[in-house]
């Protein structure tokens, strides 16, 4: 089955650049419901109280880090299920091992292109 | 240990100074310290003692050369003004890079904006230019962390430096050397692009022009 368009989406990049960049890529795949945040403990506060079907996050934040995020969502009963993609220019055998074993839905390193995210979109929430 | 000839006095003025300073003494104070070890070798001097007089009088010439040679690099200023102006260079560049991205993406939204207006094959290949505008603009975000892990690189030699400077003391801040102080060289009129709020506008160069007039 084909995910909704209507999907809720939080981007979280302290770069409100890149957060401008993923935004507009978002919109040309069709998504258009999509929240930012600039780090992991605001990005954590907007999830336990919004409604969102994936989250699209950075790695290098302060204070709250990208992994720690990952790791505190996948700790919330009621978030632990959210598909999230994590978009880094941390490239190391390492830190993808860190994020896979943190519960990653799947890794973008950047640059990365528009084809990039849509394919690891769909390999998280199917068609759409 | 005890060397024949050292003093009770000098090695507890070395105890003293080891106290006070830990591993970080001035290299005046070592310099110090080794003539007080030449004076304190007295009485009938051995031929054990004549090679550590030797050792020790070599040992003093190294560190007056390499005191020498060291406050010729003038690490002060490297310290001072080197390294704070090229750590503002790069904030310069991830601020001009910054505004020139939002530029380009101001842009790119405008030309989606009128895919709308436009036949759909048109607005297609509109979406695709635009899309490649999006994925190039990543650039500044990595360009900005390359450029602040520079920056944390330069902040490490600050502090080596600062280091050195209190280890070589005054010897280390001696003054720049000034040449005819009128006189400006090609070189010194070669400074590259100047930092945003240090740079006059078109209209303070406009207006210097005509003061010539």
């Amino acid at each position: 089955m084909a995910v909704s368009k209507d999907l809720n989406i939080l981007i979280v990049d302290d770069y409100k650049t890149m957060l401008r960049i993923v935004r507009n890529l978002l919109k040309q795949l069709g998504f258009v419901n999509v929240d930012e945040a600039t780090d992991g403990s605001m990005a954590l506060q907007m999830l336990r109280v919004g409604n969102y079907g994936l989250i699209i996050s950075d790695w290098n934040m302060e204070p709250m880090t990208g992994l720690q995020l990952l790791r505190e969502v996948r700790a919330d009963p009621k978030l632990k299920s959210i598909p999230f993609i994590m978009v880094t220019a941390e490239s190391k055998s390492e830190n993808v091992v860190a994020a896979k074993e943190a519960g990653v839905s799947n890794y973008i390193v950047k640059p990365f292109n528009a084809e990039t995210l849509k394919t690891k979109m769909v390999s998280v929430l199917g068609d759409f | 240990m005890s060397v024949k000839g050292v003093d009770r006095d000098l090695i507890l003025r070395l105890d003293a100074i080891r106290q006070e300073r830990g591993d970080m003494v001035p290299i005046d104070e070592v310099a110090e310290i080794v003539r007080a070890v030449l004076d304190t070798l007295t009485g009938d001097i051995s031929a054990g003692d004549l090679r550590l007089y030797r050792e020790l009088e070599s040992l003093a010439d190294y560190i007056h050369s390499a005191r020498t040679e060291i406050a010729a690099l003038r690490p002060d200023e490297i310290r001072s003004e080197f390294i704070p102006s090229a750590t503002d260079e790069l904030d310069a560049i991830i601020g001009a890079t910054e505004a020139a991205t939002n530029r380009i993406l101001d842009a790119a939204e405008h030309l989606e904006g009128l895919s709308t207006a436009m036949e759909p094959q048109v607005a297609e290949r509109l979406m695709e230019i635009t899309t490649g505008m999006y994925e190039a603009c990543n650039f500044q975000d990595l360009t900005g962390q390359r450029i602040t892990k520079v920056v944390r690189v330069l902040k490490v030699i600050e502090d080596r430096v600062e280091t050195l400077v209190k280890v070589f003391g005054a010897g280390a801040r001696e003054e720049k050397a000034t040449g005819d102080g009128n006189v400006l060289t090609d070189e010194d009129l070669l400074n590259g692009p100047q930092l945003p709020d240090a740079a006059p506008d078109q209209a303070e160069i406009d207006r210097l022009l005509a003061s010539f007039d």
